[in-house]
C-alpha cells in the first residue's frame, strides 16, 4: 500500500462521506515563515489525528480553521460552512481545547465551565447544568467548586476539555490533549477521547506528535511535516493490509540484497543494525517472494516472521525516514 | 442494575441564543466578580461621598441662599469626581485584559462564538458601568437633590443646557478612561504594570505641561497633558470660560486621536493567536 505524500497534488484523497472539514491550497505566512504551504487535506467524520514533528504546522492548522489566523492564500471549510465567511457560525459548533494552559482568571471550575457555556449561547442555567455534567464526565466532579489556578497539570488538561465540551460541540479540535500528563491521566484522556468520537458522535482533530495517542483513538490520521500534508487517510489504509509486512534478517551482503527486494517492487526499511522491515505489495506475492529472491541472491534466511504495520511505520515513511 | 444518575456526556437539547450577545455575558459576569471584592465596593462609597457633601450644602442653601448652585457647580462637581474615576480606572481596568493575556484567555473567549469586537466591547461595558456609577449617576442624582430640596423647577429652567452638559462630559470622561485603560491593559500580561503604566503617563504628561509652562509662561500648552485635555472641554461643554490658552478643539483633537489610538492598539492586539516574527 503506496503512502499519498508531499504532492499538493496527488496529496487529497476523496473520503467516503463529505468532509467535516477541507482546506484547499491553503498557505499561511508568519513573516517570512512559511508556517502552512499549499496545504489540500480533507478530515473525514469520527477521529482524525493530525500527526507532525514540533513546527510541522498542525497548531497553525487548527488557528486558522478556528479564525484566528488569516491565511494567506486558500479556501478551508468546516462543517460544510467557509471559514472566512461564516467564523462564528462554525465557532457556535466546534469546541477547541488549546495546548497551552488556559482559563478565565479569578473563576472556580464549575463557574469557569459554565461560563464558556454562556459565551457559546447557553442560557445560564442550562450552562450550570451542562457544566456539572462535563466535569463528572471529565473526571473533575469532586474538584469543581475549586479555583482553576489551583489545579495541578493535569486537572487543567481536563477542565479544557470540559469548556470546549460544555456547548455539545459536533466537532473538536484537541490541540495535544495529553500534554504533562501522567501515565494513568493520559490513558484516561485518551479513553475520553475515543469515548466522545466512538460512542458519542463528536468529531474530532486530534492534534498529537504521539503516535500512540493518535493511534488508540484515531481512525484517521493526516501527516504533516514542514508546513505541508505528508500523508493522509485511514489509518488502516496507511498501514497496509497485515501479513504483508515482515522483519527479515539473513546473513550475507544486506545492501545487496536490499537492492534485490527493492528491484522485486518491494518496500525495505532498515530498521536497525542488521533488521530488515519489508513491505511485500500484492501484486509481488507473499514471504514466498522474499524466500524466492534470498535464494537467486545467495543469502542466507535466519529470521522471518509478519510483522504489524503500526503509524510508527506510516509516520516514518510519510516523512521520509528510513 | 443501572446506575442512580448516568454521569457519562450527554448532548445538549435545549436553546442557544444566536451570536451577538456574548458581549453582555462578558460584561455582566465582569460587574458581578468586581462587586464581590470589598475593597472596590469602599471605593464606590468614597466615589459618592462628594454626592453626600453636595446633597449637605444644597439643602443649607435654602437658608442662606449665596450658597444655591449654579451651572458651575455641576462643572466642579464632575471635576471633583476625575478622582474616583481615576482611582476606579485603575483599579477595574489594569486587569481587565492583560489577566485574561496571562491566563491565555483570549483563545478560549475568541474559539467561541464571538468576534474581537464583542469581547471588547464586554470588556469596555464592565468600566463604563462603573465609571458611570460615579459621573453621570450621581451628578443627575444631584440635579434631582436640587429640584426637589429647591421645590422648584427655577434653576433647571434658567439652566436647561445642565442636563445634556452633564450627560456629554461624563460620556467623554468615561469613554476616554475606559478606552485608554483597556488599550493599556492589552499591551502586557501584568496588571500590576499597566497600572504604573497608566498613572505615569498621566502624571508624565502633567509634569511636562508644568515644565513647559514655567518655561514658556502660557497656557497654551496645555494640550501636552492628558488629563487637562478633558478639563478644558469640559469648561466648554458647561459654557464655562475655558481655564488654559490652548484653543478647545485643539484638546477635543488630541481627545479624539487618544481614543483612535487606543482602539487601534485593542484592534491589533486582541487576537487569539500572538504572532511573533
Amino acid at each position: 500500500m503506496e503512502i499519498t505524500t508531499a504532492s499538493p497534488d496527488t496529496a487529497v484523497q476523496p473520503a467516503a462521506v463529505a468532509p467535516v472539514v477541507q482546506l484547499d491550497n491553503v498557505t499561511v505566512i508568519y513573516g517570512t515563515n512559511r508556517a502552512l504551504k499549499n496545504v489540500s487535506a480533507r478530515f473525514a467524520n469520527g477521529a482524525v489525528g493530525l500527526l507532525g514533528p514540533n513546527g510541522a504546522g498542525k497548531s497553525t492548522m487548527l488557528k486558522a480553521l478556528l479564525g484566528f489566523v488569516k491565511p494567506d492564500e486558500g479556501r478551508m471549510s468546516v462543517l460544510g460552512m467557509d471559514v472566512a465567511a461564516r467564523p462564528l457560525d462554525i465557532r457556535a459548533r466546534l469546541g477547541y481545547m488549546p495546548e497551552s494552559d488556559a482559563h478565565i482568571p479569578g473563576m472556580n471550575a464549575v463557574s469557569f465551565v459554565a461560563y464558556c457555556g454562556q459565551l457559546a449561547g447557553l442560557p445560564a442555567v442550562d450552562a450550570m447544568q451542562r457544566a456539572h455534567e462535563v466535569l463528572y464526565y471529565v473526571g473533575l466532579g469532586e474538584a469543581r467548586y475549586r479555583n482553576v489556578e489551583t489545579y495541578s497539570t493535569g486537572m487543567k488538561q481536563r477542565i479544557k476539555l470540559a469548556q470546549a465540551l460544555v456547548h455539545d460541540p459536533d466537532l473538536l479540535f484537541l490541540d495535544e490533549p495529553t500534554n504533562g500528563m501522567d501515565p494513568k491521566g493520559r490513558d484516561e484522556m485518551l479513553e475520553l477521547v475515543r469515548d466522545l468520537a466512538h460512542n458519542k458522535g463528536v468529531s474530532l482533530i486530534l492534534s498529537s506528535h504521539l503516535l500512540p495517542d493518535v493511534e488508540f483513538t484515531c481512525d484517521h490520521v493526516v501527516v504533516m511535516d514542514k508546513g505541508q500534508v505528508a500523508a493522509q487517510g485511514p489509518i488502516k489504509e496507511l498501514k497496509g493490509p497485515a501479513g504483508r509486512a515482515f522483519e527479515l534478517r539473513i546473513k550475507g551482503d544486506l545492501r545487496g540484497f536490499i537492492d534485490v527486494l527493492t528491484a522485486a517492487g518491494m518496500d525495505v526499511h532498515a530498521t536497525n543494525e542488521d533488521v530488515l522491515r519489508v513491505f511485500v505489495p500484492a501484486e509481488a506475492g507473499d514471504q514466498r517472494a522474499i524466500f524466492a529472491a534470498a535464494s537467486r541472491f545467495g543469502a542466507q534466511v535466519r529470521h522471518l516472521r509478519p510483522s504489524v504495520p503500526t503509524l510508527e511505520d506510516v509516520f516514518a515513511k510519510a516523512l521520509g525516514e528510513k | 442494575m443501572s446506575p442512580i444518575h448516568d454521569q457519562s456526556y450527554r448532548h445538549y437539547v435545549g436553546g442557544k441564543a444566536l451570536p451577538g450577545r456574548a458581549w453582555t455575558v462578558i460584561a455582566r459576569a465582569g460587574i458581578l466578580n468586581t462587586l464581590k471584592k470589598r475593597v472596590f465596593l469602599g471605593l464606590l462609597l468614597v466615589g459618592w461621598a462628594q454626592f453626600v457633601v453636595r446633597a449637605i450644602i444644597f439643602y443649607i442653601s435654602i437658608s442662606f441662599r449665596q450658597l444655591a448652585p449654579t451651572a458651575s457647580t455641576f462643572r466642579e462637581f464632575l471635576d471633583m469626581q476625575g478622582f474616583a474615576v481615576f482611582i476606579i480606572t485603575v483599579y477595574v481596568g489594569a486587569g481587565l485584559i492583560a489577566n485574561d493575556r496571562r491566563a491565555n484567555a483570549l483563545q478560549i473567549y475568541l474559539s467561541k462564538p464571538l468576534m474581537r469586537s464583542e469581547y471588547i466591547a464586554g470588556k469596555l461595558a464592565i468600566l463604563f458601568v462603573f465609571l458611570t456609577l460615579v459621573t453621570l449617576v450621581p451628578a443627575l442624582m444631584l440635579l434631582l437633590v436640587q429640584v426637589i430640596l429647591s421645590g422648584s423647577f427655577e434653576f433647571l429652567q434658567k439652566n436647561l443646557f445642565v442636563i445634556p452638559a452633564i450627560i456629554v462630559a461624563s460620556v467623554l470622561q468615561v469613554v476616554l478612561a475606559s478606552v485608554t485603560m483597556l488599550a493599556l491593559s492589552s499591551l502586557s500580561k501584568s496588571a500590576r504594570f499597566v497600572a504604573i503604566m497608566y498613572v505615569g503617563i498621566l502624571f508624565f504628561t502633567k509634569a511636562v505641561f508644568g515644565v513647559l509652562y514655567a518655561i514658556t509662561g502660557t497656557s497654551a500648552v496645555s494640550w501636552v497633558s492628558l488629563g487637562d485635555n478633558l478639563s478644558q472641554v469640559m469648561d466648554v461643554i458647561f459654557q464655562q470660560h475655558p481655564r488654559y490658552a490652548t484653543p478647545w478643539q485643539v484638546s477635543l483633537v488630541v481627545i479624539v486621536a487618544l481614543i483612535v489610538v487606543s482602539l487601534s492598539i485593542l484592534e491589533r492586539r486582541v487576537r487569539g493567536v500572538e504572532v511573533v516574527t
